[in-house]
């Protein structure tokens, strides 16, 4: 597994870096599988709004998220290991996010693609939009923009491939599913008469502390 | 030494049964040691685009199509035996003639018993 497991002293970056330089590749099993599923993202087929557009652009031969190794876009949650929020989530539509994420296997990412996804955007104050799909399911990146470039979900990619080459498969920091405590369903909210029920998952998310300038906190 | 010269079918036999063996037991193996795993509920259910799933994935399907494809080979199995026995009709022994009759018959009584059955209403 990991070199501080084992009696010998770990190599350092540096010797590791040294040795690689004289054609000997030093590697755990770890960094191995880390590196194979970070270049290898079946992303979820499942576009919500305008941001979806983006990411069939991403998707095309202009930008080419193939180049990044998740061109293989599945149409079934069985086979995606991410979820690209990519839009508005309307309240109508939120049960059914949520389903589709607790239906892809383990391990699972989430991207909230763009203003709407994060926090329901230029939409926020309408009575039918969720603000925000991180209110229910765990989200591993934010990207910003109405609707982000294609550039910008690229690098939301990248970004979760870094993420992604740093979890640990042991020890008291390891990632999430690798932990049989941590679960891999969430509750799914029903579509209520006037709000989602329950509105949020607390587990999740808790809303920020009311910020009061004229009445300070004790 | 020479081999078998169907040795290789042996050794071919032995990599696929091994291959799949080896690659469930590794992914056994890891989660075992690594990823625990986690079922439950909503990710066994039926997949429906995210809809909560209604009855069963296990349903029968109703053939209907069958029988239309059925009266379609009758027609046309008549119409290709039937144009060559009409360029040669004035040159024909009887026996081809009865021939022909009964195997005329046989896909009429085909047609009359779909008739029959009401397999001709569009439903």
């Amino acid at each position: 597994m990991s070199a501080e497991e084992s009696s010998t002293p770990p190599i350092t970056d540096a010797e590791r870096d040294e040795l690689r330089r004289h054609g000997i590749l030093l590697t755990s099993i770890e960094e191995l599988y880390n590196w194979g599923r970070s270049n290898s993202i079946w992303p979820l087929q499942f576009g919500l709004a305008c941001c979806a557009i983006e990411m069939i652009a991403t998707a095309t031969a202009r930008f080419d998220i193939a180049r990044f190794g998740a061109e293989i876009f599945r149409p079934s949650p069985r086979q995606a290991d991410l979820m690209i929020v990519s839009g508005t989530v309307t309240k109508k539509m939120a049960p059914q996010v949520v389903r589709l994420w607790n239906q892809m296997p383990e391990p699972k990412y989430c991207i909230a693609m763009g203003a709407c996804a994060i926090s329901g955007g230029p939409f926020k104050q309408g009575y039918n939009v969720l603000k925000g799909i991180d209110r229910f399911i765990p989200v591993d990146i934010y990207i910003p923009g109405c609707p982000p470039r294609p550039e910008a979900l690229l690098n939301g990619l990248i970004e979760l491939q870094k993420k992604m080459r740093t979890e640990k498969l042991a020890g008291p920091d390891a990632a999430r599913f690798t932990r049989p405590e941590e679960p891999s369903e969430y509750p799914i909210p029903e579509f209520g008469a006037h709000d989602l029920v329950p509105p949020k998952n607390s587990v999740v998310w808790q809303p920020p502390a009311p910020l009061r300038t004229d009445k300070p906190s004790a | 030494m020479d081999a078998h010269p169907y040795a290789f079918l042996a050794v071919f036999l032995t990599v696929a049964l091994a291959f799949p063996l080896v690659m469930l037991a590794v992914a056994r193996v890891w989660v075992k040691a690594f990823q625990p795993a986690k079922p439950g509920a909503t990710k066994n259910a039926t997949y429906e685009c995210g809809l909560p799933p209604t009855g069963d994935g296990w349903i029968q399907f109703k053939a209907h199509y069958y029988l239309y494809a059925i009266f379609f080979l009758i027609f046309d199995v008549e119409v290709l035996f039937l144009l060559p026995f009409a360029v040669a009709f004035s040159g024909l022994p009887a026996g081809a003639l009865i021939a022909m009759f009964v195997f005329v018959l046989l896909l009429a009584e085909g047609l009359v018993w779909a008739w029959h059955r009401g397999y001709l209403e569009w439903k």
